[in-house]
């Protein structure tokens, strides 16, 4: 049978747009990294690790304060939602069914779903307003409520994955449930459970909007959580768009530093991550 | 029946509801957060609407020093900025979803997936960085020419382009919404059955017609529904938008123009805010924001679980 000409053309031609959609999707990550690095790593020294910020002016000075702050409250933030998002999961994974089960489903959805900045809102509401100053503390639970519906979901996915009959087998040795769930089915995905853990962190490490009126961001070095406090991501803000192109600099090497730390997080957590290897593991187990 | 109630253990049942009482518990705590998180809203900004009532949505001025409000403006901006970004995003990642599952080998096609996840993973304020140094001197100086000379004529693209603006924006709300669609496209498209692609192989179509026929077709309201979810992101992004945007409220009909996004105000504002009433009517734009970003999620989540429960397999 003969193909007619035109429709080869067309097939040709539709193969074409759809390679030259996946390169226009790549380019701006390429230009971004490009940038970083031509802008970045030429700004970044040992100094901008070791160093608070010296005022306008002066030469020298880094981010110490800065990266020391979004440790701190990541920490928090993290320590909160951690243990939360994944009791959270569990609970949907293993018992899942009835109305708490489904508001709680929706709820995480919902909580996936709304833009960062009202988070932010809402933490300044709670904590700044009623503590009549910002904080590091407001601003880490902010965080956490960024953190907690990642983990939930990656938590319900991952344990979803585990076959069943891994549970009837603990059951079937008269273990009782807690402790099925427990040491069988949550210490045997340890692993994987990381990486979900590690992505909700990394995705707190890069967000500026719920920080910008909870912590605040401030010039100087503070282990103090209830009062402001610097973080990487509201420093470069404060410095992009600051006229100084000694602090446009910084912003350039903030950011540098930043993005390794989140894609570093990133890749790490997708090569710890492997639901076949999960799924092969337990098969052999039981 | 006694053999059986002595091998049974002790008393598993009181730590397994113990167990399940404290998992129920938390379950709770996040609902209650959530419910907790709307009132606050809704109390926060009653004084802003007992003052404006629904006037507030359609009245274009916005001025703290003379306490008067109305978001009308930045309405505007979310709902331009994030259509235009829609339609620059929407046929780029539905062309790379099917790129990825129908043509790529396998290998390939995971490490192509691994960079546009990427994309998704490069926080907010670094596209913000970038588009101000760089997207904007671009925009102004060779796309806002190259559009004049071509779609002049439209009072769209005239009036003068300082680089940021509502175009800037757009394009990188664009950037960041294109993973989101790209991975519920390629959900969507892997939920298609095989056997369709095979009969109109079968039949003699070329991939192209294939991809028409038996792809594009039958997961037509699952492509709304990505584009739908995309369209929720861009609504809600604050921080790369509020660095390219300008920041102006006003309402303009070039693309050209600086405006200002509801997200990118509070952004700006919050801090500095001075007065109970503009701290409030900033609290009623984050509680519209929030009605309208649920809303939307909700249609594209019912769209696209639809899609993928109702035809696969």
């Amino acid at each position: 049978m003969k193909i007619s000409k035109s429709r080869i053309i067309k097939n040709q031609v539709f193969k074409g747009l759809l390679v030259l959609s996946a390169l226009l999707v790549i380019l701006p990550l390429i230009l971004v990294f490009i940038f970083l690095l031509q802008k970045g790593s030429t700004s970044i020294s040992l100094d901008f690790f070791l160093n608070d910020p010296k005022p306008v002016g002066e030469v020298g000075g880094g981010m110490r304060h800065a990266i020391l702050g979004t440790l701190i409250m990541v920490s928090i933030g993290s320590l909160i939602a951690v243990p939360v998002g994944t009791l959270c999961g569990v609970y949907l994974s293993e018992y899942g069914k009835g109305k708490i089960a489904t508001s709680l489903r929706f709820t995480i959805d919902l909580l996936t779903g709304v833009p960062s900045i009202v988070v932010g809102i809402f933490s300044y509401l709670i904590f700044v307003v009623s503590f009549k100053s910002f904080s590091a503390l407001a601003g880490a639970f902010a965080l956490s409520i960024i953190i907690l519906p990642i983990v939930t979901r990656t938590t319900e996915e991952i344990l979803k994955l585990i076959p069943r009959h891994v549970r009837e087998a603990g059951l079937a040795l008269g273990l009782p449930r807690w402790r099925v769930i427990y040491n069988i089915i949550l210490k045997g995905s340890r692993n994987s459970l990381m990486t979900g853990v590690i992505l909700a962190i990394s995705r707190a490490a890069g967000e500026t909007a719920p920080l910008l009126f909870t912590a605040f961001g401030s010039m100087y070095m503070s282990y103090n959580v209830a009062g402001p406090m610097a973080s990487l991501p509201v420093q470069i803000y404060n410095y992009a768009i600051s006229p100084y192109k000694e602090w446009q600099q910084q912003a350039w090497a903030g950011s540098f530093t930043l993005i390794i730390i989140v894609l570093g997080l990133n890749l790490s957590a997708k090569f710890l991550f492997n639901s076949k290897k999960l799924k092969k593991f337990f098969a052999r187990k039981s | 029946m006694n053999i059986l109630k002595k091998l049974r253990p002790a008393s598993p049942s009181k730590q397994d509801k113990l167990a399940y009482i404290t998992l129920r518990f938390f379950s709770l705590i996040v609902i209650v957060l959530l419910i907790l998180m709307v009132g606050q809203l809704f109390y926060a900004s009653r004084e802003a609407f007992s003052e404006f009532g629904f006037k507030f949505i359609t009245d274009d001025f916005w001025n703290p020093i003379d306490d008067e409000f109305g978001a009308l403006p930045f309405i505007f901006g979310t709902v331009v900025t994030s259509l235009l970004a829609l339609l620059i995003a929407g046929p780029v990642s539905i062309s790379v979803a099917l790129f990825i599952t129908e043509y790529l080998p396998k290998g390939i096609s995971g490490i192509l997936g691994t960079f546009v996840e990427l994309i998704a993973a490069v926080p907010s304020i670094i596209f913000g960085l970038w588009g101000l140094y760089y997207l904007a001197p671009f925009v102004k100086e060779m796309l806002t020419p190259a559009l004049k000379a071509t779609l002049g004529f439209l009072p769209l693209f005239q009036g003068p382009s300082f680089g940021i603006g509502i175009l800037t924006a757009s394009i990188i709300l664009a950037i960041m919404i294109i993973p989101t669609i790209t991975s519920v496209a390629r959900e969507v498209f892997r939920s298609i059955n095989i056997l369709h692609k095979e009969a109109a192989l079968g039949l003699g179509a070329t991939k192209f017609e294939m991809i028409k026929i038996a792809v594009l077709r039958p997961s037509f309201s699952g492509i709304v529904g990505a584009l739908v979810l995309g369209l929720g992101r861009a609504l809600g992004e604050t921080m790369a938008v509020a660095m390219v945007i300008g920041n102006t409220p006003q309402i303009s009909k070039s693309i050209f123009a600086p405006a200002s996004t509801m997200a990118s105000v509070m952004a700006n504002e919050y801090a500095e805010a001075e007065s109970d009433l503009h701290l409030s009517a900033l609290c009623l734009v984050g509680l519209l924001l929030f009605v309208v970003t649920f809303v939307v999620n909700l249609v594209a989540r019912t769209i696209v679980w639809k899609q993928t429960k109702g035809v696969s397999k």
